[in-house]
Parts: structure tokens; sequence; C-alpha cells
């Protein structure tokens, strides 16, 4: 289990108490679990990127307490009445908490055939699921807020409550796709109603954001557009990211107008296994959820026990299936190329 | 007859009616401009974007992710250079999701030169399109064509990149669309919308009817029994005209074949004509170094070396780093009729 590191807490202190006592036992419970099975996961790729049972890898620990509530206050389901996700490769919780499967994960991380996301073909943590409304996540940086915009006019058209969640971080906000996100979201002629959220670890890569970005706060640039709430948040407090997401959530279904949010949170391994995927000593926000939970009375350490072992359980058996899969046929290369077809003539040999 | 703009709109107008194209959109694309050439004049579903390449590009892709089949304009394929990005995201989304999510959206742009359009307003994009591998890319020379390649790109299930040649926008063709009035005094009053004040200008559509033109399909618009010209876009009309004086003035039988598609282009039609005729001239205005051409060249030279009686050779743009504004500097960069003439004849009589 982890240990609460407080003392870096990158944001605003924790919420009054009975925020936590409004959420109940049951709900903290089932976000606690689901943030371990996250963090279990994530923590199993990077074992898995060193020890050659798959290549990069790049994730999301310590973004649990935001994450977890964010999957579970969308609206799941297909099409413009259900919400759209556009996300980055740091959101393994919040496609968990929408009810996707680790072992897919594992799968897309060893590259083998029955990877159902990319059939082998990209990162781990590049979700793509269209029973979700979860869009290709891309590698590229920040691009997932222009493609927001297509889903986002999709239901500012419709008659629905159903919005778009795009999510990214805070380094890429110096691209201009966040910025075409928020001029196209507050066009007077259509507003969208997106809920646009950046994640904000402090850090692009190696860099340092304090040295790249004189903003205040990201969420300041919604100041400049009247109808656009802009809000920042401790994202290591599981219940201050419930209820910002709450506020926010009802706050675009009933007004069918974009909100910014920024989240503050912990970055717990680095950017990726490029950069070593080493524990770092921030603020980890299960230690912290777990610390509130006793001190409230709503659970007991060994409650906690067991859901890490149970998880760590299923995962294991989750890893020794995918290990038993076949990697891809060469063939399938040209499966896809065409969503029409691959026509008979269309060059295959790579050459002369 | 109609020119090509009008051709264009008519099938635009022909996919809101009835192909379920929901949003045409771009840089002044709507009321009252309706293009800067006039391509969506009049249509219900037109509407200006902000001046953004990336976010129109993005919106498209979100829109067609959310069940779309939307139509998007980039005003000059000058600019598309800083949307490359996402038009990549475009092109693999479905191979890359492993085939989970299909991208139907269209991407139409002015293409070319011969309009005095100096640096910026000349560009071709021939080459670097067709290294967008999943992307189909297409590209009329007649308005029928247009017509029918506009109708086709709607209905494909993958993004398909429409280049229109700016310098035929305004030329009219030999046959009329299906549906078009023979008088085209009338289909102007119809569908151009007036000079000065437009809000309360409706076009007058006439009644059009389907008729597509298969992607990956070229045309013999000129056949030949003693070289073959492999063109399209804007070179293809100077090309028909060239092979119609050859073969008036008995210099020569040349085969005129307009590609019409350069991804997937129709690879059967070349080598069929190629073997032939054992004479190939390709004829295009990108620039040379890795022009396009070059490429079908390769793989003639793999695969039809014995058919080949003289070596095939390429009429490009000269590879400068723009096109001149002073006419004859751009007539010196870019192919004319006369530098046709020439390298057919060189062709021709090159010894076997």
């Amino acid at each position: 289990m982890p240990t609460a590191k407080a003392a870096k807490t990158p944001a605003k202190a924790a919420p009054a108490a009975d925020a936590y006592k409004k959420l109940g036992a049951a709900k903290l419970l089932k976000i606690h679990e689901l943030m371990v099975r996250a963090r279990l996961l994530e923590e199993r790729l990077i074992k898995m990127s060193k020890g050659g049972d798959g290549f990069f890898w790049i994730g999301g620990p310590g973004e649990e307490a935001f994450n977890v509530p964010l999957g579970l206050q969308v609206k799941k389901g297909s099409g413009v009445d259900c919400d759209f996700l556009h996300l980055h490769y740091r959101s393994a919780a919040i496609v968990l908490a929408m009810g996707a499967q680790p072992i897919d994960s594992l799968r897309q991380m060893r590259s083998v055939g029955t990877d159902p996301y990319s059939k082998g073909r990209n990162f781990v943590n590049h979700y793509a699921i269209p029973e979700l409304n979860v869009v290709p996540v891309s590698p590229t940086i920040e691009t997932q807020y222009a493609t927001a915009i297509g889903t986002g006019i999709a239901q500012a058209r419709a008659k629905t409550d159903a919005i778009t969640v795009v999510n990214g971080g805070d380094a890429g906000t110096a691209e201009g796709d966040f910025h075409s996100c928020l001029v196209w979201a507050n066009r007077p002629v259509l507003p969208l109603p997106i809920l646009i959220i950046v994640v904000n670890n402090g850090w692009g890569i190696s860099t340092a954001a304090a040295t790249q970005h004189g903003e205040k706060n990201i969420a300041d640039w919604a100041k400049v557009f009247p109808d656009m709430p802009g809000k920042t948040i401790n994202g290591n407090d599981v219940a201050e990211s419930w209820s910002a997401l709450e506020e926010a959530f009802a706050y675009i279904r009933k007004n069918r107008k974009p909100y910014l949010l920024e989240v503050k949170a912990s970055r717990l391994y680095g950017h990726s296994s490029s950069s070593g995927a080493n524990r770092i000593p921030e603020a980890d926000c299960i230690a912290l959820l777990e610390e509130s939970l006793v001190k409230r009375g709503l659970a007991k350490v060994s409650d906690f026990k067991a859901v890490w072992e149970r998880e760590a359980a299923a995962l294991d058996a989750a890893h020794k299936q995918v290990k038993s899969e076949p990697f891809p046929e060469l063939e399938t290369v040209w499966q896809d190329v065409f969503a029409d077809g691959l026509p008979p003539s269309y060059p295959t040999k790579g050459g002369s | 007859m109609a020119n090509m703009a009008q051709a264009i709109r008519m099938a635009l107008h022909y996919g809101e009616q009835n192909l379920g194209v929901t949003e045409i959109f771009g840089e002044d694309v709507g009321a009252p401009l309706g293009g800067v050439f006039t391509a969506t004049q009049g249509l219900d579903k037109a509407w200006n974007a902000p001046l953004d390449e990336r976010g129109i590009i993005g919106a498209a892709l979100g829109l067609a992710w959310a069940g779309g089949r939307p139509v998007a304009e980039i005003q000059f394929v000058d600019y598309i250079f800083n949307a490359i990005d996402m038009l990549k995201l475009a092109a693999n989304g479905h191979w890359a999701s492993g085939g989970r999510y299909k991208t139907p959206l269209v991407v139409m742009t002015p293409t070319g030169s011969g309009i005095h359009g100096s640096m910026y307003h000349s560009h071709s994009f021939d080459s670097i399109a067709s290294k967008l591998h999943g992307m189909k890319v297409v590209c009329p020379s007649t308005p029928l064509d247009a017509y029918g390649l506009m109708i086709a790109a709607i209905k494909s299930d993958d993004p398909v990149l429409f280049l229109k040649p700016k310098a035929l926008l305004r030329s009219k063709g030999e046959e009329l669309i299906p549906g078009e009035p023979a008088d085209e005094k009338l289909l102007h009053g119809m569908i151009d919308a007036p000079l000065g004040d437009r809000t309360k200008w409706k076009a007058m559509w006439p009644k059009l009817t389907d008729y597509t033109v298969e992607i990956g399909k070229a045309k013999i618009t000129h056949p030949g029994d003693d070289a073959t010209v492999v063109t399209h876009g804007r070179m293809a009309p100077i090309c028909l005209d060239v092979a119609r004086r050859f073969a008036a003035e008995g210099k020569g039988s040349v085969e005129v074949l307009d590609l019409r598609s350069l991804i997937p282009y129709d690879w059967e039609a070349i080598k069929a004509s190629v073997k032939k005729t054992g004479r190939v001239v390709f004829v295009n205005e990108e620039t040379e170094i890795t022009n396009f051409a070059e490429h079908l060249i390769r793989r003639l030279v793999d695969e039809c070396f014995y058919e080949l009686k003289v070596r095939p050779r390429l009429l490009a743009g000269k590879a400068t780093p723009g096109i001149a504004l002073s006419p004859n500097l751009e007539y010196f960069i870019q192919p004319q009729a006369k530098d046709v003439e020439r390298v057919i004849s060189e062709s021709l009589a090159d010894p076997a």
C-alpha cells in the first residue's frame, strides 16, 4: 500500500470533512476500488515495459482521485445522446471507471493480436472504444482539443443533455489546438457543450511548467469568455474532484455551454518509461483517500488490504492470460487501411 | 454548361438533401460569400468557421466520429500545411483504432497554380497528400467529374481529400450534369448568388440526380496508340488539347489518361495503356523532387520494364521554393502547353 506524502500536495487543502460523509462510505469504497485497480494496472504496465513484456509506457498514476469520479459521472454509451470523451494517454482510471477491463490494457501493452483498441498497432493507454464514445486516443499532444469541437457541434445541434469531455495536460496548452477549442466552444452563433479539462501536474516531460508558462492559472483563460466558467481544483482530493465535476457537468448539461476545469494532480511515475518511470515523492491520492476514510470512521485499514490483494490477484490472472495470446499476423497490417476496403492493386510490397 | 464551382455546389446540395451531409463549413464558406470561389453559395448547411485550419479539420474529425458526414473546406491548399497533424489523424484513425472508428469526412480545397496566385495561392499538395496513408485523394478536371467525385467522396466511409484545381473552377465542361438545365443563363439565375444584398436570396436548385464517379477509376479522355500521357487536374485539359492537336496534325496518336483519383490510383488503367503504347509521359504541376508520378514511374519500371519501348518521362513544376508572381516566371516554373507538346514529341521520337 502506498504511503501519504501530503507535504507536496500541489493545491488547496482538503475540503471540509462533511464532503466525504456526504458522498457516503459505499460510493467512496467503490471509488477506492477503482483507484486501486487503475494504480495497480499502471504499475503492472510499467513492470511489463521494464521487463521486456512490451515497449513504451505512458500513463496516469497519480490522477486517480480525479479520473475515477470523472469516469463515474459520465453519461455512458454510444452516439450523440451519450457523452463523448477525447482523452489522452493518462486516462486509464477514467475508462476503467466507465467499465473498461484491465486485461485489454495489458493486451495493448504486450501488442498482441487481441488488443481491442489498436490490434497491436499503438502504444498502451491509447484507447478507441466506440461503445463508450471514447474516440481514438493519439500520441499527438493536444489534438484531442481540436477533435472535441466536432462532437461538441454534433451535440449542440442535437436535442440532448449529453456533452463532450476533453482531457489533456498542462504543457500541451501551449499548442494552438487548446486555444482552438476555447474559441470554437465560445462562438456566439453556436456555443458548445464541452467540459474542457486540463490536468496540471506541473511538468512537460522534464520541463517545469513554471519556467515556460506565465499564466497564474490555466483556468484563467476562461476569464476572457463571459459565458465559460473556469475553475482550478485540487485533483488529489476525491471529494473536491467529485463535487467540482458534479458542478461542471450540471452547468454544461443545462446551459449547453463550455466549462474550463484545471485539475492540479501528482505525476507519480514521471513522464513515461523514457524518463525511467520510477516513483516520485509527490502526494499520493490513494493514500490520502485511505487516511480520510479511516479518520472519518468510514472504513478500516483491513478493508483496503483486501481490495489491494483482490485487484492484484485479478491482474496476475489477466497477465497470465495475455502472455498466452498470439502476436498479430503479418497480413493484418492491411486490415483497416481503408474502411471501404483495400483496392486489389494497392502497393503492398514495400518497394521493388 | 455548369462550371466546376457550380458543379461542386450542386453535388454538395445533392449531398445535404440526400446523403446525410449535415455540416459544410470553412472560412467564408457560409453566407454571404459562399466560398471564395463560390462553391458553397446557397447551401442550407453551409456556415462560416473561425479562421483556424486545425480547428476546421479537428471539427470535421469529431463530427465524423459522432456519426456525421461533414464536408470541410480549407480555403486554399496553401493554408493546409499547419493542419497536417489533423489530416494525419483523419487518415490513420481507422487503422490506429483497429477498424473501430470510421472517418467519413470530405476536406475540399483549391489547389495548384494558374490564377497568378504567387507564393501562397499556387501550391500543389499531391505528393504530400499521397503520403497520408488511409486518406483518399481525388482531383477532377471537368465539372461532371467534380460532381460525380464529390458525391462519391460524400458516400465513402473513408476520409477524402478533394483537390479543386483552382484554375479550372470557372471552366465549363462538355457534358451536362444530371438534372442541370441546358440553358446556362437559366442555371446562373437559379444558383448563383446576386451581387450586392444577398440577405433575401435563396438558391432555386434544379432537380439533381445521383451520379457517382468511382474513386480509384481513371478515364481515357483521348484514345491513342503511340504514347500514353498520365495526368490529372489542371494539366488534364491541356494534355487533351495537345493530344487532339497531334491527332489533327498527324504528329502521333496520343492516349490521355486522366487519373481523377490519386489515392487509390487506377494502376490497371495505367498499366494497360502503357503496355499498349510502350511510351509514357507523366504530366502534373507539382514540383519534380519526389513528385507523385515518380512513384508511378518506379512501379512501371518494376512491373512493365519489358513493355516499355523508351524511358518514361516526367513533366512537372520546377523545384523552386514557390510559384513566382511575374507571369513570365510563373509560366517558366509551371508546365505550359508548349512544354507538354515538347515532351510528348521527345518521347515519340525516342528510339525504341
